[in-house]
Order: structure tokens, then C-alpha cells, then sequence
């Protein structure tokens, strides 16, 4: 808490506030630029729907390629959003207040973002409620829960949920303070979303109460999610996918990417909004500690995942882990994971200095998501292009460039969607600083100034 | 009997305590008494007891709705279309586990805010004296009581030195009405 400076609570609320009412020349860069990638993905996705999956480079044996690693990509970066939000406020942990705002909505924009592939995979979306949802009652036609892929829309759709209402939930006292503020239509948007909240004591015992149930109750389906997200891979007879180690890898993985995605969007708000007030180093320093363990989990379980396709012995599965490690392009995927997700970002993070500078944490936690991106894509083709030891169908995928921009588009998906979410809510919770600055004193220890929170346990 | 409500406009802790003193030697109840303000305070700041609350009901009852949802799901579904696939059993109890598992988070999360809502008592749509400056940082001191008591509120309010009082027919004049 060293880097506290002293607020007056009016100056919190306006500069916490700044989002919604001013739109900064960068902010509208990138509306405008985010607005146009996000066109070409439009088209993209209306093009492969009206031409069907023959647009792309799906092939057989390849029928998973380019939107399938990336709904894995984005299942992941939505992990560790909820579950920093959701560790830090059950340890009470004062330096979560700037940070779990944008880390909730983050989840919610990420996961909405990973629904939309498996959804357009299908090449005919409007079929999938019929193998998703129990509905056709005159047909009686029922999904078959006995496969993963039914599963895995049970497990998003009940993380989407509980991410999106553990968000309500904290945003109303913030909906209050917007509605007391604002006029016209937005006085009236923020009225029905604050739902008439008063700020009385019971309320806020109930927010309070409200953020460790949820909290408790969100961690559970954080795990089983990207567990269950692993098993639409390792339920199969893929040599290489079919391991019982894939539901912790792929849960730490996630972890890594989302809690860099979480950096990355930290250090966008500081820049953008000028939160260097509310976000400031020394939750760089905090989050790159994190990131230092949950990087080297990380590399343990990738290290493992390895070691468990060459122990056996198995040839298929031995077979494509050489294909995996030894050939091209899949070696220079190989060098490029260790070197971008750990071998750059960790060391790097082990120096105080580092972790307290918001350009470096940027383009590390940056570089880690390139890795991680490029991990998913080598976890999940060398196996289907080497299905079966004794198969016909050994082949070669090539994405096309509307998977290509499919891609491209969803990251501009999620960054327009969080610019238009910061331009409607808080995107730090006005009420959680307020909360936290309370109860704030500042002691002389010797030559020290030193901050100190009073809290009771 | 009609109930008149009187609220003060503290702009600290210290005098916003001090009235709610006040408002207790003047015999008013905690129960007459709610304090609004704009960021939570520790149980107790203002004296108030411990509330009664059944918030913990609600995930478990929650919990059991997504945990039968999910059972009728999975079983109903293999029941009503039973599909032989690969020799495998047409009851499969572990896929099962999985969904039943997730309903029965999800029930839990939804009730869970249901039962956050419902224990704020939101949405509230009623009328009740408010101000927006509590939004803004001042501690608000809402006291609701009896038409004939209303005069006896004020005074209590007025002695911990308010930033303004505000009742149902207006503002009142501090200066007057000490």
C-alpha cells in the first residue's frame, strides 16, 4: 500500500467515473478500429454460414481446427478472471478492490466470445439447440448426455450465468451512484439496474454476505469448467488427447493465460483511463508474484503432459508426440510456447523492478497469451492430423483466411465489448475503493510511512 | 397509523453516530432508525444489532432444484430416447454426475441472488426520503416514526449538527428550528 495516495471521496467518484461521461481521442481509436476488425468477422462468420465449413481448412481428418483452439483460448482467458475476483475477496485481499471489476467482466465478454465458435463450427447454428437443449418434445429427439459435447454447453452455460450475476450483484451500488448522477436515458438505464438500492445497512450486510457466497459457490464451477472443457478432447481416442492428466493442465493453462489476460487489461485501463490512482504498481508487483507460480505450475503439468505420452511407451501416442516436438511447424510452436510463456515472462517477473513497470507487465502478460494461443494449437492438431496409427486419413490442415479473421475478430469482439461495458459501468468499483479507502491510516514506523487497512476478522 | 419519515445529511462518520446517540436518548428505537450510505460500514458502527437474515437458506434450497433438474435431465433424456451406443449402458450414471453437477451449482448461484435480492428487499419501487448526496458521500440518517413524533426526530437529528434535514412536506430550515 505504499504508492496510496489520499483521495477525497468526490474525486474518486469522478475519476472512476471519467469512462462513462468522456470519451478520450484513444478511446475512440479504438472504437473505430475495434469497430472495423469486428466488421470483417461479421462478414467472415455470415460468409462460412452461407457458403458452409467447405470455406475453410477443415478437412477429414481435421475436423477441429482454427475456432476450436481458439474456443479453448477463450474459455481459458476466462478463467482466471472469476477466480482472481473470487480468491481475493474470500481472503479479503485489499489490493483485489481495483481489480476484480475488470477481471468479472472480462470472464463474461471471454466466455460469451468462446460460445460463439462451437456454435458457427457446427456449419448449421441454428441446429445446435436441437443437440444442446431437451426441447423437441414432438419429435422426441433428445441430446445424448452420454457425450462431452452436451457437457461442455451445461458447463459454460452455468459459468456464464454465475459469472454474469456474481457482476450484477456488485455493480448495483455502482448503478445507484450512476443513477444519482445522470439524466435522460441513462438515468433511466442505471434506475432499472440499480433496482431502487438505498445503500441501508441491511443492503450493504447482504453485498457483503453476496461476495463470499458467490465467491465460494463461482470457484467450484471455475475448475469443473475447463475440466469439463479438457474431456471434449480427452474422453476421445486421439493418441495424445486421451490422458487423464488434460482436466488439471488445461484448468492451470487457463490460469496462466487469463491471469496475464488480467495484466494486460490492467495495465489498458491504467493507459486509457488514467487509473493511476487506483491501479498502480504495486498490483503489478502482486499479480507478477501470482504469475511466477501459477507460470511454473503451468510448466510443470506442460513438462508432465509430455512425459506421460513417452512413458508408456505406447507407439501411437509416442509417434505423434515426435511429430509434435521433432517436426515443422509444430517444433518451432514447441520452442515458441516454452520461450513466450515462460522462458521470456518469468524470469522477467522475478525482478522487483520488472513487475513494477506497467510497459514490461504489458508486453509480458502479452507474450504469454501468444504462447498460450499457440499451446492450444499444439495440443489439439498434431493428434488429428495423426490420428491412427494405420489410418487413411493422415492430412494436413491449413486455416483458411475466413478462420483466420474469425479469429482476429473475436479478440476484436472483446475488446469492443469492454469498451462499450466501460462506457456504461465503472469499470473499477466506485464502491469497493470507497470501502477500502475508509479504513485506511497512515503510521510513522521509524523513518517509514507506511499505509495500514483496519479491518475486522 | 401513518408513518412520517425524517432524514438527516451527515457529512462524517463522527456526527452521523453522534445523532443516531441522539435519536436513541430521545427514545426512539434502533428499529426506527436506518442509516443509508454510499460504501458499507462494520456491523455495529452505528449501534445496530445483528440482523436476522435467511440468506444461507436460499443456495441450499437452490442446490436441491438444479440437483433434481439435472437428474431429470440426464435420466429422462437417456429414458425417453433410448439410443444404444458403442455397448455402452443406456442408464450411464457418470456423464450424469457431470450435468447433475452443474445444475446444482447453477440452482445454487441463482438462488443465491434471489435470496440476496429478496433479503435487501430489491427492487424496491416504494417511496422513501432520499437524497443523492448520500451517493456521494454523506451518511444519510432515516428515521421513521410516528406523525406526533416527528418534531422530537428533528431535534435529535439537529443536536449532531447536520448538514441538512430533509422531511415529507421539505427541506427544513435549521436555523429555524433549533
Amino acid at each position: 500500500m505504499l504508492e496510496r495516495r489520499e483521495l477525497s471521496e468526490e474525486q474518486i467518484t469522478q475519476e472512476l467515473m471519467r469512462p462513462l461521461v468522456t470519451t478520450t481521442p484513444w478511446m475512440w481509436v479504438g472504437f473505430i478500429g475495434l469497430g472495423a476488425v469486428l466488421l470483417v468477422f461479421l462478414f467472415a462468420v455470415s460468409w462460412m454460414i452461407y457458403w458452409g465449413l467447405g470455406v475453410t481448412g477443415l478437412n477429414r481428418p481435421n475436423m477441429w481446427g482454427f475456432m476450436i483452439v481458439n474456443f479453448v483460448f477463450w474459455i481459458g482467458i476466462s478463467h482466471a478472471g472469476v477466480m482472481i475476483s473470487a480468491i481475493l475477496r474470500l481472503t479479503q485481499a485489499e489490493w483485489r478492490r481495483p481489480v476484480t471489476r475488470a477481471a468479472e467482466i472480462m470472464t463474461i465478454f471471454s466466455l460469451m466470445t468462446a460460445m460463439i465458435h462451437p456454435v458457427i463450427h457446427t456449419g448449421r447454428p441454428w441446429r445446435t439447440l436441437y443437440w444442446v437443449f431437451p426441447y423437441d418434445f414432438w419429435r422426441n429427439i433428445w441430446p445424448d448426455v452420454r457425450g462431452p459435447l452436451v457437457w461442455d454447453p451445461s458447463a459454460i452455460l452455468t459459468y456464464l450465468t454465475g459469472s454474469s450475476l456474481f457482476l450484477y450483484t456488485t455493480i448495483i451500488p455502482d448503478m445507484a451512484l450512476a443513477r444519482d448522477r445522470s439524466t435522460g436515458w441513462r438515468r433511466v438505464f442505471y434506475s432499472i439496474l440499480a433496482l431502487g438500492w438505498r445503500g441501508n445497512e441491511r443492503q450493504w450486510k447482504m453485498q457483503t454476505i453476496a461476495g463470499f457466497l458467490l465467491s465460494g459457490l463461482i470457484l467450484p464451477v471455475f475448475v469443473s469448467v475447463h475440466s469439463i472443457v479438457s474431456w471434449d478432447f480427452a474422453v476421445s481416442l486421439v493418441p495424445t488427447w486421451h490422458t487423464t492428466i488434460f482436466a488439471p493442465y488445461f484448468v492451470i493453462g487457463a490460469i496462466h493465460s487469463g491471469v496475464s489476460a488480467v495484466v494486460t487489461l490492467m495495465a489498458l485501463m491504467r493507459w486509457l483511463f488514467r487509473f493511476d490512482n487506483y491501479i498502480r504498481l504495486e498490483h503489478f508487483d502482486a499479480i507478477g508474484r501470482l504469475l511466477i507460480a501459477v507460470g511454473t505450475g503451468w510448466l510443470w503439468f506442460f513438462l508432465l503432459d509430455i512425459f506421460f505420452a513417452i512413458y508408456p511407451q505406447e507407439e501411437r501416442e509416442f509417434q505423434v508426440m515426435d511429430f509434435r516436438i521433432f517436426h515443422w511447424p509444430f517444433n518451432v510452436l514447441f520452442a515458441m510456447i516454452f520461450i513466450f510463456s515462460y522462458f521470456i515472462p518469468v524470469p522477467i517477473w522475478v525482478f522487483q523492478r520488472f513487475r513494477r513497470n506497467v510497459r514490461i507487465m504489458f508486453w509480458t502478460s502479452i507474450a504469454v497469451n501468444v504462447g498460450m494461443w499457440a499451446e492450444r494449437y499444439w495440443i489439439i492438431k498434431p493428434g488429428l492430423m495423426r490420428k491412427y496409427e494405420f489410418t487413411f486419413d493422415w492430412g494436413w490442415y491449413r486455416p483458411s483466411i475466413v478462420e483466420v479473421s474469425i479469429v482476429m475478430g473475436t479478440f476484436a469482439l472483446v475488446g469492443f465489448l469492454l469498451l462499450v461495458f466501460a462506457k456504461l459501468v465503472p469499470p473499477v468499483s466506485v464502491w469497493e475503493e470507497k470501502e477500502g479507502r475508509r479504513f485506511v491510516q497512515a503510521w510513522e514506523v521509524g523513518k517509514r510511512r507506511l499505509y495500514a487497512i483496519i479491518r475486522e476478522f | 397509523m401513518a408513518i412520517k419519515e425524517v432524514l438527516g445529511l451527515y457529512p462524517d462518520l463522527d456526527s452521523a453516530v453522534a445523532a443516531t446517540d441522539a435519536l436513541r436518548e430521545a427514545g426512539f428505537e434502533r428499529s426506527e432508525i436506518e442509516v443509508l450510505s454510499n460504501a458499507p460500514f462494520p456491523e455495529g458502527t452505528f449501534g445496530e444489532e445483528s440482523g436476522i437474515h435467511r440468506l444461507f437458506i436460499f443456495p441450499l434450497i437452490g442446490a436441491c432444484c438444479g440437483f433434481a433438474a439435472g437428474l431429470l435431465i440426464t435420466g429422462g433424456t437417456q429414458l425417453a430416447y433410448p439410443l444404444l451406443t458403442g455397448g455402452k449402458p443406456l442408464f450411464s450414471i457418470p456423464p450424469m454426475v457431470i450435468i447433475m453437477y452443474e445444475g446444482t451449482m447453477l440452482g445454487a448461484l441463482i438462488f443465491t441472488v434471489l435470496g440476496v435480492l429478496f433479503e435487501s428487499r430489491l427492487p424496491w419501487i416504494g417511496k422513501a426520503l432520499y437524497d443523492p448526496r448520500i451517493t456521494a458521500g454523506y451518511i444519510g440518517i432515516l428515521v421513521r416514526t410516528a406523525p406526533e413524533r416527528v418534531s422530537a426526530a428533528i431535534n435529535a437529528l439537529q443536536k449532531a449538527k447536520p448538514e441538512d434535514i430533509l422531511t415529507e412536506d421539505g427541506r427544513v430550515s435549521l436555523a429555524s428550528s433549533s
